[in-house]
Formats: structure tokens, sequence, C-alpha cells
């Protein structure tokens, strides 16, 4: 049995592969570890609502699970964070350097083509 | 004493602000780290404590004897007995921008580290969901993206984390480097060292000695961190995975974002190609006594009774 970290992990990579809203069923039906019980496999979709990376909408008695955001925005989120471009919200993060830009980028360019060269 | 703590707090404005300027520190980023914190804290407490000491002067017996005489006065007067000392308006408005700025550095510095606990939580469970292991860097996660970024999520459990774009931009030997200078921030938890410099330009964002002080820690952490990695790794290595980082360009630098970058970026080759002399021991601990000396005055002060 995988760990729950895991397993949401999964369940979030089946729902950005599909383009359609899945229910709890299928997405148990698509989980590589076929020993999952479809409770547990609830429970994930629960805590993935609830800390809002699933929207969910009533479908009959099922509920319909669908990525809140793609997978390429949560990177994106990531990478503005890693690249300290978010501003106030920062979670102070220690970079090893950043990018620069224009005649600054130009000199770096410079200096490393001398180090390169010697 | 309300004078001498003022004298003080502004000997630490002073400090600071010479120090921002100064290149030495660039020899001895530990020491210099330690110096930049206790300036930061004998300033806050000094300037707090000199308010207080002038409102409270009539008591006698020093700040935080006049504290508790003030509080034992309020209560008194409070039940009916009436002041026990007469007080003026100059030293109750004194007393009142003392507690006030005494329980705004308090705030600002909690609600500052709330929200980095806040944001970094964010950024695990984000990471958890997005990043995979690579078998070619084991221990460090990596991010699915073309741009070239090499952090360090601090926390208990602190991840190091790479875009797969720092993976194809450096060599072998470059990787190694990156990541040694990041398990040295992640040893020395360089995060809580900026973590007050960063709530205080957050709170103050205007004043240009405490914008300053924080660009000066960054570096300085920064240039620990590489003086850690260089005994891991090859010096000139980590300087071209720098200059290499630098030109990435991935990401379109926002506007005014980026300014003293690429002057740190050169700085912190410089050091790293031609290392000029560390600063003689015998300075270094010098510099060491005077931080803990001076992070003491201002305590001290606070209860001297005179």
């Amino acid at each position: 049995m995988k760990g729950l970290g895991e397993l949401e992990r999964s369940i979030m990579d089946i729902l950005w592969a599909h383009n359609a809203p899945l229910t709890a069923r299928e997405v148990g039906r698509l989980i590589a570890d076929r020993d999952l019980a479809p409770t547990t496999v609830m429970t994930v979709l629960d805590r993935l609502t609830r800390k809002g990376f699933l929207n969910r909408t009533r479908d009959g008695r099922a509920w319909r699970y669908k990525p809140g955001e793609s997978r390429d925005a949560y990177v994106a989120e990531l990478m503005l964070e890693a690249l300290d471009m978010t501003g106030d919200r920062s979670a102070a993060l220690t970079r090893f350097a950043q990018t620069v830009s224009g005649s600054e980028a130009e000199i770096l360019r410079k200096a490393l083509t001398e180090l390169e060269e010697e | 004493m309300a004078a001498v703590l003022a004298a003080l707090a502004m000997a630490c404005a002073v400090g600071a602000w010479r120090l921002t300027s100064a290149r030495w520190p660039w020899r001895a980023p530990r020491a210099a780290i330690l110096l930049w914190q206790s300036l930061g804290v004998t300033w806050g407490l000094a300037s707090v404590g000199a308010l207080l000491a002038y409102a409270l002067e009539p008591y006698g017996g020093g700040v935080v004897y006049g504290l508790r005489a003030f509080v034992q006065s309020a209560i008194s007067f409070g039940m009916g007995y009436g002041l026990l000392q007469p007080y003026d308006l100059p030293r109750v408005g004194a007393l009142a921008s003392g507690l006030t700025l005494l329980a705004l550095l308090i705030v600002v510095l909690l609600v500052a580290g709330f929200q980095t606990l806040r944001a970094r939580r964010r950024h695990r469970v984000l990471l958890s969901l997005i990043a995979h292991d690579d078998p070619g860097v084991p221990g460090v996660r990596v991010v699915d993206h073309p741009g070239a970024a090499a952090y360090c999520l601090p926390g208990l459990r602190s991840e190091v984390v790479v875009s797969a774009g720092t993976l194809t931009l450096l060599d072998r030997d470059e990787l190694t480097a990156v990541l040694a200078h990041e398990a040295a921030h992640v040893r020395e938890r360089h995060d809580l060292v900026l973590l007050p410099f960063t709530a205080l330009k957050w709170a103050l964002p205007w004043l240009s000695v405490v914008r300053n002080a924080h660009s000066s820690v960054a570096l300085l952490v920064e240039m620990a961190a590489d003086d850690r990695a260089r005994r891991y790794c090859s010096p000139r290595r980590l300087a071209t995975a720098l200059l290499r980082f630098g030109t990435a360009g991935a990401v379109p630098a926002p506007n005014g974002a980026i300014g003293a970058a690429g002057e740190h970026v050169m700085a912190r080759v410089n050091r790293l190609i031609k290392p000029g002399a560390v600063l003689p021991r015998r300075f270094r601990y010098s510099l060491i006594t005077f931080s803990v000396l001076l992070s003491a005055s201002a305590p001290l002060l606070w209860i001297y009774p005179g």
C-alpha cells in the first residue's frame, strides 16, 4: 500500500491526464494499485478537494472530480516562487542565484566566456 | 538613561548604514551576519528603551523597574486610589509610542513568520503533487520546467529543489557545486537568519536602510553558503554555475524586481575565483565579541537602575 502523499499524487496525475471530470469509481479503475479500497480513493479525493486542488460537481448520486488548475499552472506557481517573483506572500526560499537581464547579463556572459577559455 | 539608549539606537542605525556599503564583510560573511543580527536586535531594543526610559524617568530605577512601578500605579488608579506618581503629557506620549513600537516590531515578526510558514506549506504540498525524483540526482526534487532554478525549501524537513532546465543547463560538476551550496543553506538554516530582515523590509519598505540591510544580509548568506560549498566542490565550477544561472534568461525579469542581482552574482564569482584574504582570525574574533557585547548592551541598559 502506498503512502497517502503518493496516492494523492497518482490521483492528481490521472485527473490531469483526463480532460473530462471523473467519478471516484472511474479513478479507482484507472489507478495502478488494484487492491485499493474504494473508500480510500474517496477519502483522498475528498482531501484534495478540501485542499483546493480539485473541484467537484454532482452527477446523479456520485461526485465528479476535476483538477482546480492545470498541472502547468501549478508548475508555474512553483517557479514564480522559486524565482522570487511573487512579491509579498513569499515562502522565503534560499535560492542559488537569480537570473539577470539586459546589460547585466552581458557582463556575466563575458565573464563566463573568459572563465571557460582559461 | 533615555539619552544613552537613544544614542545607542542612533549608533546602530549609523552602523547599519555604514555596513551596507562596506566590502570587508565579504571576507568574513559569518561574522558579519552575526554583527548584522546584533545591530538589528540592539536597534529595536534601544529605540523602544529610549522612549520608555524617558517616559518612566519619574519612577527612577530604570526601564524594567519603571514599567513595574507604572503598572502598579495604573492598578491603584483603576481601583480609585489615584495615581502614585503624577504624570505629564510628553511622558505619556513617549510611553504610548514606546509600547506601540515594541508591539509593532513583535507583531510584524509574527505576521511575517506566519505568512512565510503558510506559503511554505502550500509550496510543499504543490511539490509533493508535482515534483519527481530523478535517479541522476538522489535526494533532490525535480520540477519539470525549462527555466533555471535551484533552491531550498526550508523547514524541519528541508527540501532541495531544482528545475529540469537546471539539469540541462549545468554539467555534472557544476550541478554538484550547486547542490553543495543548497545543502549549506539547509544545514545552517539561513532562512531563519533572513526572516527578521525580510519582515522589517516588508513592514518598512520605504526605508532605504532597511532595504539595503536586507539585500546585504541576503548576499552575505549566499557567500557563507558559497564558502561552505567550496570545501566539497570546485570553486571554479561553482562560479561558472553562477554565471550560467545569471545568464540563463529563461524567465523575463519583472519590472524593477532585479537591480542588484547582477552585481551580487559578480561579487560572488570574483570571490570564488580570486579568493581575497579571509579576515585574520583576530579580527573575526573581535567582531564576534563585539556583536555579543552589543546584543547584551540594550537588555542591560533596560535593567540598569539609573
